[in-house]
C-alpha cells in the first residue's frame, strides 16, 4: 500500500508542473484531516460529488488526498469546499464547527 | 523505487483481465493471511497465495487445493496419478482455468494440464466461484481459477526445492533470476519429476500410481519503463511428460498393444510462447492498454490396452483490452477483443468408435464491462460480450456480479452470468479409456462430435460476516449456488457397466451447492478454518433422473494451522492438518456385472487426513515433512475386472477413493535473496 503511495506521489509529482492550459487531468495532493475509514469514505465521496473529479483517494497516514481532476469544470477549491461541508478541514479550507459537529464520534479528528 | 512502481504497474495491469480494481487491492493488503477473502471485491473471490500452497504436499497445480474449501479435489485415478479438481460440484471444465489470465487449461489439456505448472512457479491462485468475468471469454460456467506466476522484476537470484515421498515420486524445482539493466529481468524456472519404482499396495496387480517423468521448463522476460507507462512480458516454455501404468508385468517395449498384459502409456508435449504488453496513461492513472497473445502446441499420444487416443491441439489466442472510467473512478469500464483459433487433430480408437476426429474452431468476440462502485458500501460489475464462432455461431455472454455491505464487517453478494462451451467428450472423459466400455454417441446433429453445445446459468448468492468471538478474529458466513443446465453433453455410466453414451440433455439438468464456513483465530498463530458442503446435483439420463455419479453430497472439511512466532534468525516451527469427510457417493450402474465384479449402488463414507510439519531455519532454508492419508483409507475394489483386464468388466475409472494408502514425504527449501 505504502510503495504505491510512494508511486503515486512521484507519478504526480511529474506532472503538478504548472500549466496554464485548463488541464483536463489535472493532479492535486491535498492534506485533508480525519481519522478512520469512515472518514475516507466520506471524504471521498465529498470529493466525487463535485462534478469533473475523475480520481480521489485518501490515505489514512499522511493525510493526503490525490486528485485528478478536469479543470474545465471544476477546481481544487471548489472541492475543498465540498469537503469541508462534509466535516473535514483541508489545507485552507476548514469545516464549519456545525459540520465538524455533526461527525460520527469517531471521526472527530484533532483540529489544528 | 523501480520497484514500488511496478508494484503499481503491475496492478494496473492485472486489472486489465478482471476489471476490478477492488479485486487487485486485495492483493496488496499486508496481511500475512494466505487465504485472503474481501469484504471489497464484487465478485466472490478467494485469493490464495503462495504461502497456502506450503501447506501441503502440492507439488504442482492440480494439488494445490487440498487445503481450501472451495475447491474440490478427487482421488488420482491409478491410470494418471493426476487429481481432478472440482467446483460448485462440476468438474473442471465448467470452470475458466487461466495462467495471467490466458486460458490455459483447455481443450487438449483438460484432463492432465493442471499437472503441467508447478507449484513453486507459483505466486498467487484467484479463485472465483460463480459467473466470473467477460474479460477473458464465455466459456467459465461454475467459476474461474486464475494462477499468476512469480513475476521476474520481484524474483530472488535463486531457489531450490527437492521432494522425495514414500510413493517413490521426487521432485526438483530450480529457479534463476536475473535483472539484466533497470528496466529488463529474466527468471528460469526448471522443473523435474520422476516416479521410479512400481508399487501396488491393494495386491490387484495393478501399479497404484503411474511411472512417470516430467520435464518442464519456463523463460520469462519482463520490461519494466515505470516513467514512460510501459510493463512488458515474454514467456517459453517447454514441457514433455511421460506416464506408464497398468499392470505391474507390463513391459512397453514387449507388451505394448498386445494383450500379454494390460499396460498404458500418455506421452505429452508441450511448447508454448505468450507475450502480454500494457500501457498505463503516465498522466491517467486509471487509463490502460492492455494486448495479450498466446500461442501453444499441444500433443498427446497415448494407449491404454488395446484403446488407443491421440491428440494434437496447436492453439492462437489475442486479447486486446482498453480499461478507463466515465466521469471518475467511481464509474470504471473495461472493453475489448479476442479472438482464439484452435486446430484439433484427434485420433480414438475404442470399442464402438475408431476414427479421426479433425477440426478447426475459430471465434471472435467484443466485450465491455462496467464497474460501478460508490466507493464505501456498494458495487456492481455489468459485463457482456457478443461472440461468433465457428460452431457455436454467434451468441451473447451478459454476467452481473453485485456486492453490498449492508452494514460493518458483513458482506452480501449476488451474481448471475451465462456460460457456453464446446465439450471435448473424448479428452475430458479419458479415465474411460481404461475400461472395456463401448462408446456411443447417440446425437449427430450437433457440430462437435455430433453434439449441440453446453449452455448453461450460474446464479449465486452469498453472505459473509466476519466478528469478533471473545476476542478472537473469526469469520462466519454461507455461499449458494445453482448451475441449469440449457443444454449439456450428458456422460452417460447408468445404462450399463459396459457401456458409456454421450448424448445431449433432454430434460433437466442442475447443480446446486451450499457451502457453509466457520473460520476463526482461535489463539495468536493458530487458525481454524471449517466448512460443510452440500451438493444436489441432478441430471436426467436416458434411464431417469438420476445424481451425477461419484459426488458425495455431504462433505466437511477443517484445516487448522498453527506456527510459532518467528524466532532469531527467522526460526520457525509450521504445523498444519487438513481432515476432509465425504459422505456416500453414487457409482455407475455395475449391477449386470458378475457378482465378483459388482459395486454396491452407493460407497460408504470416510474420512481422510493430511499433516505437515514445516521448520524454518532461517529466512533461506527450510526443511518439511509430512503425511497424506493419515488413515491409510483405500478403495478396496479399485479395478473392476482385473483378474481379466481384456474381459467386458475391466474398467478403471470408479475412483471414489484414495487408492494408495499412507504416503509420507519430506522436502526442502533453499534461497539465496
Amino acid at each position: 500500500m505504502k510503495n504505491i503511495l510512494l508511486v503515486m506521489i512521484t507519478l504526480i509529482g511529474f506532472t503538478v508542473t504548472a500549466q496554464e492550459k485548463k488541464n483536463k487531468n489535472a493532479k492535486f495532493d491535498i492534506e485533508v484531516n480525519g481519522n478512520c475509514e469512515q472518514c475516507k469514505k466520506r471524504i471521498e465521496k465529498a470529493a466525487f460529488s463535485v462534478a469533473g473529479v475523475k480520481s480521489a483517494v485518501w490515505h489514512m497516514d499522511d493525510h493526503t488526498l490525490h486528485l485528478i481532476l478536469n479543470e474545465e469544470k471544476t477546481s481544487v477549491t471548489d472541492v475543498k469546499k465540498a469537503i469541508a461541508k462534509a466535516g473535514h478541514d483541508t489545507d485552507d479550507v476548514k469545516a464549519t464547527d456545525k459540520d465538524y459537529e455533526n461527525l460520527h464520534h469517531c471521526c472527530k479528528y484533532e483540529r489544528k | 523505487m523501480q520497484k514500488s512502481i511496478t508494484v503499481l504497474l503491475l496492478l494496473l495491469l492485472s486489472t486489465f483481465s478482471f476489471a476490478q480494481d477492488t479485486l487487485q487491492a486485495v492483493k496488496v493488503e499486508a496481511k500475512s493471511r494466505s487465504i485472503k477473502k474481501s469484504l471489497k471485491t464484487t465478485a466472490n473471490t478467494t485469493v490464495m497465495t503462495s504461502k497456502e500452497l506450503l501447506k501441503a504436499a502440492c507439488c504442482n497445480l492440480a494439488e494445490s487445493f487440498e487445503t481450501n474449501p472451495s475447491i474440490d479435489v478427487n482421488f488420482s485415478d491409478a491410470l494418471t496419478g493426476t487429481k481432478q479438481i472440482k467446483m460448485l460440484g462440476l468438474t473442471s471444465p465448467y470452470l475458466m482455468i487461466t495462467e495471467e489470465n490466458i486460458p490455459s487449461v483447455r481443450g487438449a489439456s483438460q484432463a492432465y494440464g493442471l499437472s503441467f505448472t508447478p507449484g513453486t512457479w507459483v505466486e498467487s491462485i484467484q479463485i472465483t466461484k460463480g459467473a466470473g468475468s467477460v474479460v477473458n471469454g464465455y466459456e467459465s460456467i461454475s467459476g474461474q481459477i486464475n494462477t499468476e506466476l512469480i513475476k521476474p522484476i520481484g524474483d530472488i537470484p535463486f531457489f531450490l526445492n527437492l521432494y522425495g515421498s514414500t510413493d517413490s515420486r521426487f521432485e526438483a524445482n530450480t529457479h534463476f533470476n536475473k535483472k539484466i539493466s533497470d528496466k529488463w529481468s529474466s527468471s528460469l524456472f526448471v522443473h523435474g519429476n520422476t516416479r521410479i519404482s512400481k508399487n501396488d499396495m491393494n495386491d490387484d496387480g495393478f501399479l497404484d500410481n503411474p511411472l512417470g517423468k516430467q520435464i518442464n521448463i519456463l523463460n520469462r522476460w519482463q520490461y519494466n519503463n515505470a516513467e514512460k507507462g510501459w510493463v512488458s512480458f515474454i514467456n517459453f516454455r517447454y514441457m514433455n511428460d511421460e506416464k506408464q501404468t497398468g499392470e505391474i508385468d507390463f513391459d512397453k517395449d514387449r507388451d505394448k498393444l498386445t494383450t500379454n498384459f494390460w499396460g498404458s502409456e500418455i506421452n505429452t508435449q508441450r511448447f508454448d510462447v505468450s507475450t502480454k504488453i500494457g500501457y498505463v496513461f503516465p498522466d491517467m492513472p486509471y487509463q490502460s492498454i492492455g494486448f495479450q497473445n498466446a500461442y501453444n502446441t499441444h500433443k498427446q499420444e497415448s494407449y491404454f490396452g488395446l484403446n488407443q487416443y491421440d491428440i494434437r491441439q496447436n492453439s492462437f489466442y489475442s486479447n486486446l483490452i482498453f480499461n478507463s472510467i466515465i466521469d471518475n473512478t467511481m464509474n470504471k469500464f473495461a472493453t475489448g477483443l479476442n479472438f482464439a483459433y484452435d486446430d484439433y487433430n484427434e485420433f480414438v480408437g475404442v470399442p464402438g468408435i475408431t476414427g479421426n476426429y479433425d477440426r478447426i474452431d475459430t471465434s471472435v468476440g467484443a466485450f465491455f464491462e462496467y464497474t460501478y462502485d460508490n466507493t464505501t458500501n456498494f458495487s456492481l460489475v455489468a459485463g457482456g460480450r457478443i461472440d461468433k464462432h465457428n460452431r457455436l455461431g454467434l451468441f451473447a455472454t451478459p454476467r452481473l456480479h453485485i456486492r453490498y455491505n449492508p452494514w460493518e464487517k458483513g458482506v452480501l453478494r449476488v451474481s448471475a452470468g451465462r456460460g457456453k462451451r464446446s465439450a471435448n467428450i473424448f479428452a475430458e472423459n479419458q479415465q474411460l479409456f481404461a475400461s472395456s466400455r463401448v462408446f456411443d454417441i447417440l446425437n449427430s446433429g450437433g457440430r462437435i462430435y455430433g453434439l449441440d453445445p453446453e449452455i448453461a446459468w450460474n446464479y449465486g448468492l452469498s453472505f459473509m460476516q466476519n466478528f469478533f468471538l471473545f476476542g478472537k478474529s473469526a469469520d462466519i458466513g454461507f455461499d449458494f449456488f445453482r448451475t441449469d443446465f440449457q443444454n449439456q453433453a450428458v456422460v452417460d455410466l447408468y445404462e450399463s457397466p459396459q457401456q458409456v453414451n454421450f448424448y445431449n440433455l433432454t430434460g433437466n439438468s442442475y447443480a446446486n451447492s451450499l457451502q457453509l464456513e466457520f473460520n476463526i483465530e482461535l489463539i495468536k498463530h493458530f487458525n481454524v478454518r471449517t466448512a460443510y458442503k452440500y451438493y444436489d446435483i441432478q441430471t436426467d439420463y436416458l434411464s431417469g433422473t438420476s445424481e451425477r455419479p461419484l459426488q458425495a453430497k455431504n462433505r466437511f472439511f477443517t484445516n487448522l494451522e498453527y506456527a510459532t512466532h518467528i524466532g532469531e534468525k527467522g526460526k520457525q516451527w509450521k504445523f498444519d492438518f487438513t481432515y476432509n469427510w465425504m459422505g456416500k457417493q453414487k457409482l455407475p450402474n455395475t449391477a449386470s456385472n458378475p457378482e465378483a465384479d459388482r459395486l454396491p449402488k452407493f460407497s460408504s463414507a470416510f474420512s481422510l487426513m493430511n499433516a505437515q510439519v514445516t521448520r524454518t531455519f532461517s529466512s533461506t532454508f527450510e526443511m518439511y515433512a509430512g503425511v497424506e492419508n493419515l488413515g491409510n483409507y483405500k478403495q478396496d475394489k479399485a479395478i473392476l475386472g482385473n483378474d481379466n483386464p481384456f474381459g467386458p468388466n475391466f474398467d478403471s475409472s470408479i475412483i471414489f477413493a484414495p487408492v494408495f494408502g499412507q504416503m509420507f514425504y519430506a522436502g526442502l527449501r533453499f534461497k539465496i535473496k
